[in-house]
């Protein structure tokens, strides 16, 4: 029996350790710890509730937005405030370009390279690369000559050390691609890297930067004017259709037939990976408005034990159905830490019981993480874009369901190849494609506003503090691109006074709760083959899979020892 | 308030400020430059401690250069856990390699604050404390640059109350630190720090903050193309209104242009696509420090004493509260009449000067 530490886990936001058991090369228990905590929940308290999204927003530069979102819905459904539907629009258009430039950027620069050997790239024959990516895409770029750009710009590179790539496990048993297809996924690794900062333009057109564009408690902070050079107008829009473009083209030439491509010779790693079997979406994409999640494209919804026949409702109001406990975390709850809680009711008290650093393991530790675990109705949930097909999937919605069966007659396999590690990234890709899909459509909508003059991008009912009554509270759903996150708020006397956030890579990254249920890292890790104990790159394909953000999942901590629900700011 | 002018002793006074807050003698200028003078590709770790990665994901949405051509032909990023394809004790090879490789030659960029409070368990990386960390990666390092309003001032932890005891890298090591602020910094600007001093192998002149003058020696405000209608008093009252629409000043609605030193509404982000103003919504000052705490960030700003474009960070206190209408428009006044003032006085600095 040997224990492998993978710390720093990279290619992720954040500071993620996994410490795993491996016995006759194969992983029988493993153990996720979040090693950073910042403590946002507390510096929120107090401060004016139409801030909270610029906090917010800043757990995370990487799924950049997504907060903000979510913390605009959860101050509106505390105060009563229904967005014009135009706002809605470009809150839309914001967050589908979020999935598109998100999802690629994790297939090529976070995930790829535990799949692509870049060393082996050397090897490949140029024109026989073109020749293969002919026959699963249109790309113009791919020809020999391009390709043997690419060779000689790696080997240049390779020759003055290899910077990024250094030490990376090249030659590994695990990698199964024949040179040219490496080449083709390294070329593309390279052009996703000057393509994802045009489709952030997108954000930068509503809000003003990216990361971190602006977002607006009543609507978006941008006006539309098409006699106005200072304002949204035509050459604006025209830019945006342009982005939209361009973006159309590389998620149809190239993301996703390198993800088929590169799957093609991974089928094993659909039989890896599965971990849990139940899976929980929020739902995301309104078309009538935030407050009825009937219209949304995603629905929400819960899965238990892979049944695709029935899809359990969400209520994230009802203090029995999301709770959080910290019985494996750097916390203590007052009434026990076998205790689950609320998010209206959650307590913050941290109490770091680890080694004292520095340290080699965390074996022989009770508590050894800074994430909280969050459950569903006391089971854990895997989240992210496989949750999200599987709800929509079960839910009878056929655009999904044409997508994920054509993909996976393409693939070859069946439904249950979904439930693995190469599901998980195969189901990433899917997403992307409806995220792009609809993003074209939220523009067409917008454009449909903006030719019958319904402009309107602000309802500045509530916006005074003095409109608001003494005491609110509101939860602010979303499904960010790594998952169901959602903001719970309590108001008072206009100021935050409580603000908890149950975001994706907690439910997914935590530590196993009090009744030893393992959340998702822990349980796909589970039966996973690793051939080379120095050299695990299969925790990292498992891992990657869920592509992890631990500065959104670690934000907690009250150094008082404060219940947070009690702090008063009279 | 002629009083709160600059004078030459206060400009005196600065300058020592500056060379004391960052760090820099002529032995650090001297040290960095010769750092460069040879042919190799300058070998760079860049480090994460309390952060959210959107100082990494600025850097890729660089236009000039793109951060490809960067990666591979300028620089040789051996370390930084965002695209790094190593994990584990391989990644931290690459760390000790080039520490032990490049010592006195390579440059840190740091992203992120510095939990200090209860022994730094708040952050820890393969076991140990991002202070550890920073420490032993600092001592042998040429320069360091700390990116975004995390490693140059605290930014979101270090807001109140400040749970994690999170520090800027400047308090912490006995480098020369480059401080480029911002929530995060444009991506642009980050290039141009980079190349500034990989490729000229020069420093940047900095301010008494450490910031590169090049980027952050100009008010929002004052190369706001907005401004005409702030010294009209043509104002947004509500967002989206009439005068939203046609691209008003934002100050009423909490816009901190007036005591934010940054390039914004020059450079602008994302290759000059727009920038937080001109998309509708004032600016909340990412890159001054303590500017969560500023205030509520839909609250306008007290009137400043008065200073016009010629002013520096060194000289203008930020002054934050609710203001009066009467107060904004004083200010408008003021500004005016302090700018004639200030040109004089500036023009009086640089024939004593020379």
């Amino acid at each position: 029996m040997t224990r492998i530490v993978v710390d720093p886990v990279t290619r992720i936001e954040g500071h993620l350790r996994i410490e795993a058991v491996v016995e006759n090369g194969v992983i029988t228990d493993a153990f996720s710890a979040g090693t950073m905590v910042r403590g946002l929940e507390k510096i929120l308290m107090g401060r004016d509730p139409r801030d909270a999204w610029a906090i917010t927003e800043r757990v995370c530069g990487v799924c950049t937005t997504v907060h903000a979102l979510a913390s605009v819905r959860a101050v509106e459904n505390a105060l009563g405030i229904t967005i014009p539907p135009t706002a809605e629009i470009i809150r839309s258009i914001m967050m589908t370009t979020q999935y598109v430039q998100d999802h690629v950027i994790h297939f090529y620069h976070l995930h790829a390279l535990d799949w692509v050997d870049i060393v082996n790239a050397l090897k490949a024959d140029p024109k026989k690369a073109a020749e293969i990516a002919a026959t699963f895409s249109k790309w113009d770029k791919n020809t020999p000559t391009y390709f043997a750009e690419v060779q000689d710009k790696i080997k240049a590179f390779a020759a003055s050390g290899l910077g990024i790539f250094a030490n990376g496990y090249w030659g590994h048993p695990a990698y199964k691609l024949p040179p040219e297809v490496n080449l083709i996924a390294v070329a593309h690794y390279l052009d996703a890297l000057s393509w994802q900062k045009e489709i952030c333009k997108i954000h930068t057109v509503f809000g003003g930067k990216n990361p971190h564009p602006n977002y607006l408690v009543g609507g978006v902070p941008c006006s539309i004017n098409m006699n106005e050079v200072a304002a949204i107008n035509s050459e604006r829009l025209n830019l945006v259709k342009r982005l939209i473009d361009q973006a159309d083209e590389f998620v149809s030439e190239v993301y996703i037939p390198d993800l088929l491509a590169v799957a093609g010779f991974y089928k094993d790693w659909a039989g890896y990976g599965g971990g849990l079997s139940n899976y929980l979406s929020y739902g995301e994409f309104p078309t009538k408005g935030y407050n009825q999640p009937d219209s949304f494209k995603y629905p929400r919804g819960v899965i238990l034990n892979r049944d695709l026949s029935v899809v359990h409702p969400v209520n994230a109001t009802d203090s029995q159905e999301i709770q959080e406990y910290i019985a494996h975390s750097w916390y203590t709850y007052d009434k026990g830490d076998s205790e689950g809680l609320h998010p209206w009711a959650g307590e913050t008290q941290i109490k770091y019981t680890g080694p004292k650093p520095p340290f080699e393991t965390l074996a022989g530790f009770d508590k050894y993480s800074f994430l909280k675990t969050p459950r569903w109705k006391e089971q854990p949930m895997e989240v992210g874009p496989l949750a999200r097909l599987l709800v929509a999937f079960a839910s009878g919605r056929t655009d999904v369901q044409d997508l994920v069966k054509d993909t996976l007659g393409k693939l070859g396999v069946g439904v249950p190849a979904l439930f693995s590690t190469l599901g998980r990234t195969a189901a990433r890709g899917l997403d992307a494609a409806l995220a792009m899909k609809w993003l074209k459509e939220y523009y067409d909508l917008l454009m449909v506003q903006v030719k019958i003059n319904e402009v309107s991008t602000f309802n500045g009912e509530f916006w005074e503090p003095k409109s608001w009554p003494k005491d609110a509270e509101g939860v602010g759903l979303t499904e960010a691109p790594r998952g169901a996150l959602a903001h719970w708020i309590k108001i008072h006397n206009g100021a935050i006074e409580n603000y908890q956030l149950v975001v994706p890579t907690t439910w997914n990254g935590s530590p196993r709760d009090a009744k030893g249920q393992r959340s998702s890292f822990e349980q796909a890790l589970i039966g996973t083959p690793v051939a080379k104990i120095d050299e695990p790159v299969e925790i990292l394909r498992t891992i990657h899979s869920f592509d992890p953000c631990l500065a959104c999942a670690v934000h907690l901590y009250d150094p008082q020892g404060r219940h947070i629900a009690q702090v008063s700011f009279e | 308030m002629q009083q709160k002018g600059y004078s030459r002793r206060d400009f005196l006074q600065f300058c020592a400020a500056a060379a004391t807050v960052a760090g820099f003698g002529q032995t650090g200028v001297a040290q960095v430059v010769s750092a460069f003078e040879k042919k190799d590709k300058p070998a760079v770790v860049w480090l994460h401690f309390q952060e959210c990665t959107c100082c990494s994901e600025s850097f890729l949405r660089a236009s000039h250069p793109i951060v490809l051509d960067v990666l591979l032909d300028v620089l040789n990023l051996n370390y930084t856990e965002t695209l790094m394809a190593a994990s584990g004790f391989q990644a931290e090879k690459c760390l000790t390699d080039t520490i032990a490789n490049n010592k006195g030659k390579y440059i840190v960029l740091v992203e992120g604050a510095v939990p200090t409070k209860d022994d730094g368990v708040y952050c820890m990386i393969g076991g140990k404390t991002a202070e550890s960390i920073l420490q032993t990666v600092a001592k042998d390092a040429a320069a360091i640059v700390a990116w975004g309003s995390c490693a140059s001032n605290g930014c979101v932890q270090a807001a109140k109350p400040n749970p994690t005891g999170a520090t800027p890298i400047y308090k912490l090591v006995d480098k020369p630190v480059i401080n480029v602020p911002g929530c995060p910094p444009i991506a642009d600007v980050m290039m141009g720090v980079v190349t500034h001093l990989l490729v000229l192998g020069q420093l940047p002149a900095l301010d008494s903050q450490g910031r590169p003058k090049e980027f952050y020696g100009r008010r929002v405000h004052d190369t706001c193309y907005r401004r005409p209608n702030y010294d009209a008093g043509l104002f947004v009252e509500s967002f989206d209104d009439e005068n939203a629409r046609k691209g008003y000043c934002l100050y009423k609605m909490g816009c901190r242009g007036p005591v934010t030193y940054n390039a914004c509404s020059v450079i602008k982000w994302n290759e000059g696509t727009s920038y937080p103003i001109q998309s509708g919504h004032g600016c909340i000052g990412c890159s001054e420090e303590g500017f969560w705490d500023n205030g509520p960030f839909y609250q306008h700003l007290a009137s400043f004493p008065g200073f016009g474009i010629e002013s520096t960070a060194d000289t203008v206190g930020t002054v934050v509260g609710v203001a009066t209408l009467a107060g904004v428009a004083a200010h408008a006044v003021v500004t005016n009449i302090r700018k004639h003032q200030v040109i004089a006085e500036v023009h009086a600095e640089d024939l004593k000067e020379s």
